[in-house]
């Protein structure tokens, strides 16, 4: 039904299009003035006030429908059956099932008047729907065509239907934002104050607590154990890692696109920035695998061979690796915003005598210095939200430590943890994965009003 | 006041160029972009404490040669340059010469004014720091003033050297470059065509200070205007199709020409 509705629709708006810039083609303007449109305008006006009420009819008209269907349902039923909302579901469920013929076995008369009720239902309220979409279509497709006239300024009406098309996706991106942001505040909020919930911490308990253990309130038999949900540890084993990572990738990222723009042969660039950026484009599952497979064993044979005692799931290992994953998003980003400063800047600094790298230093890179900030945040917000590399190669152990060569967990990592395997939703367990990510959301936001200050103080606008 | 037979007024007093005055001479220089021959067989002799005006149509050449004398060709890597150009009798092209060092004492002025986005002290500080020429703070902040001072800028930012050079305009812009280009105290200061993005006060006031500053340095500009080159030059070069076509002084340039196609053009009636 859905497809006849949109077929339906496309038709129409095509005739609509078709029609009306063909009226308008056939226009002949009083003498002196010209058509104010061309026809093009017209018809796709045409179009646009058929899209908008059919689609609308759409939306408001099948959900109404939806609802009437089922709710007829539940008259055939008695009321003890109707009420419960388990039984609603396990009908609604054989309803669907017998009207596709997949039921299993005998159907009670009951269930099939219920179903051929959902059916009637259905298809009158679809064909209802549809017909009175049709109807609005026309109605204003036949009020555009009304309208049309040498002077009718169909081009500006229909800017504002594009206007209004550009709001709607702007304010969608915008709500889902919102909508996102409050359901985690929300749920970090029920995390701590929700009075039914068993073993909740208190925000102090969370936010200074110095031992990470929820797996504790896994099974109401084993309620001895301390939970513990202190975040310290897994923030320490977060930045630790994505320390490692911009050590690594900061530098090499950097230098390589200043290589790159500045001093590599156009053809040399033309080859070596698109395998820059393939890196960027290796799944981290696995760079995860080569962290714990390759990398790690190597750094363990190393220390050794200095006498290091170094876990087999380090921080290193995986700062290291994942500095390698974010070296495109820093490289292939300044690359472009170096390349971006005039080089008339370049010609001043040459002119007075300065040579590449003193122009470099302080003329080119403190130019493209919003743009560089801009790369380096995006590189660490990936490193921060990276889970995958740390899972195979940092480990899970919340161990609160800065050594580089202990296991520690991250912040993302308690995250999926926390949330693979089958627990109810509404244990302080899953919810800690909520106030889990609203800090890691409150730490991004933090770097990014750093990042924007620090833009702010040195950056030097060129025109 | 002495009228040209164009109609054009030469303003300037004319002063002769001082024999062996030689500041920059050019032998044989030929300038290949790739395939093209862009600079064909130019030989000339650039007087110090004198301004000379490179004039010619759009295409012949007069960046090019200006780009020459401080080796600016030298970033772009198609370019090749041939002959000999010395400054005070030392070719420039030689191997063993340090560019940084020569474009230190060869300032260039551009087209479009090109502050660096930084604040206007810095912009002219730059130079002295990277060439190590003030010894402490107070130095520096001489040089900067006294190098603001000479290119007339002073009086109207000495408030606000933090603001960005690029808060300026464009005349104000242009004088801040030169005031930058000045501050390494070079001997020989490149303009190409220094006023077109200006309005014709800011010219005025530019050509003011080119002709102050013709007493201590040598002066090369290219132009497009013909009434500027007559105001501000005492010596002329004509390019055409990248050949020197004619040179001489000024007045000689513009009252009687040589060439039939340096009258054309100066007349304008070529194109
Ligand atoms: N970077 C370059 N690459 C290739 N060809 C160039 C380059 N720069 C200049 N040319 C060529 O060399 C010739 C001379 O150019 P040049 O810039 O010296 O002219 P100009 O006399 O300064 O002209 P204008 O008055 O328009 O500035 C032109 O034909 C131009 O196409
Ligand atoms: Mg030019």
């Amino acid at each position: 039904m859905t497809t006849v509705y949109f077929i339906t629709l496309a038709c129409l708006v095509v005739a609509g299009y078709i029609i009306a810039a063909r009226r308008a083609r056939a226009l002949r303007p009083s003498s002196g003035a010209a058509v104010h449109s061309l026809p093009t305008y017209h018809g796709l006006l045409a179009a646009a006030s058929l899209i908008v009420p059919m689609i609308l009819m759409f939306a408001i008209g099948s959900p109404i429908v939806k609802q009437l269907a089922t709710s007829s349902v539940f008259s055939f039923f008695p009321p003890e059956i109707a009420n419960d909302p388990l039984q609603r579901g396990v009908i609604l469920r054989d309803v669907a099932n017998l009207l596709e013929g997949r039921y299993q076995g005998e159907p009670s008369a009951a269930l099939r008047d219920a179903a051929a009720s959902y059916a009637r239902f259905f298809w009158t309220g679809r064909l209802v729907v549809l017909g009175t979409g049709i109807a609005v279509g026309m109605a204003a497709l036949l009020l555009v065509l009304s309208r049309i006239s040498a002077s009718f300024r169909a081009r500006n009406h229909f800017e504002r239907f594009v206007l209004a098309v550009l709001l709607l996706c702007a304010l969608v991106a915008i709500l889902t934002t919102i909508g996102i942001v409050f359901s985690v505040v929300w749920e970090t909020y029920r995390f701590f104050f929700d009075p039914s919930l068993k073993g909740r911490p208190t925000i102090t308990d969370f936010l200074f607590g110095t031992e990470w253990n929820p797996q504790a309130a896994l099974r109401a038999d084993q309620g001895e154990i301390k939970t513990a949900y202190g975040f310290i540890p897994l923030l320490t084993g977060t930045l630790l890692i994505t320390f490692i990572a911009i050590l690594v990738a900061g530098p090499l990222g950097l230098f390589s696109a200043i290589y790159l723009s500045e001093y590599a042969t156009p053809r040399f660039r033309a080859w070596a920035k698109p395998i820059l950026e393939i890196l960027a484009g290796i799944p981290t599952v696995v760079l995860g695998f080569f962290a714990a497979l390759t990398v790690a064993p190597l750094i363990r044979g190393w220390g050794e061979s200095f006498g290091l005692d170094i876990a087999s799931e380090s921080a290193l290992a995986a700062g290291l690796v994942m500095g390698m994953m974010i070296i495109p998003f820093i490289s292939s980003l300044s690359d472009d915003v170096i390349n971006a400063v005039p080089q008339s800047l370049r010609d001043g600094a040459y002119a007075l005598g300065a040579t590449k790298s003193e122009t470099i230093k302080k003329v080119v890179l403190p130019a493209a210095l919003p743009g560089i900030v801009s790369a380096f945040m995006l590189a660490i917000s990936r490193a921060i939200g990276e889970t995958m590399i740390v899972v195979m190669a940092a480990g899970l152990a919340a161990n609160l430590t800065f050594n580089p060569l202990e296991a520690v967990t991250t912040i993302t990592v308690q995250i999926k943890t926390i949330l693979v395997g089958d627990q109810e939703f509404d244990s302080a367990k899953t919810l800690a994965a909520f106030a889990l990510g609203f800090v890691l959301f409150f730490v991004t936001l933090m770097l990014n009003i750093i990042a924007q200050q620090i833009v702010r103080r040195y950056r030097e606008q060129y025109d | 006041m002495d009228m040209t037979t164009q109609g054009i007024q030469i303003a300037q007093p004319f002063v002769p160029a001082k024999p062996n005055a030689a500041k920059v001479v050019a032998r044989s220089v030929n300038v290949h972009y790739g395939e093209k021959h862009a600079l064909k067989d130019v030989s000339v002799d650039v007087p110090d404490q004198a301004v000379m005006a490179f004039i010619g149509p759009s295409g012949c050449g007069k960046s090019t040669f200006l780009r020459c004398i401080n080796r600016m060709n030298d970033t772009i890597p198609i370019c090749r340059v041939t002959g000999k150009i010395e400054i005070d009798g030392k070719d420039i092209y030689d191997p063993a010469l340090d560019v940084v060092q020569l474009r230190a004492r060869v300032g260039m002025v551009f087209q479009k004014p090109n502050p660096f986005p930084k604040s206007i002290y810095e912009n002219v500080a730059y130079g002295p720091r990277i060439h190590g020429l003030a010894k402490n703070k107070t130095d520096l902040d001489e040089i900067v003033t006294t190098s603001l001072e000479k290119a007339g800028l002073l009086k109207e930012v000495k408030d606000r050297l933090n603001d960005s050079g690029t808060s300026l305009s464009g005349g104000q812009q242009q004088r801040l470059c030169i005031a930058r280009a000045i501050a390494v105290s070079p001997d020989i200061i490149l303009m190409d065509e220094p006023c077109s993005a200006l309005d014709p006060i800011a010219t005025a006031r530019i050509e003011e200070l080119i002709d102050e500053l013709r007493s201590n340095f040598c002066i090369i500009i290219v132009t497009h205007s013909m009434q500027q080159a007559a105001r501000v030059s005492q010596r002329t070069a004509f390019f055409h199709l990248g050949i020197l076509v004619e040179e001489g002084e000024t007045e000689a340039i513009f009252t009687n020409p040589r060439e039939e196609r340096t009258r054309d053009y100066i007349t304008g009636r070529f194109g």
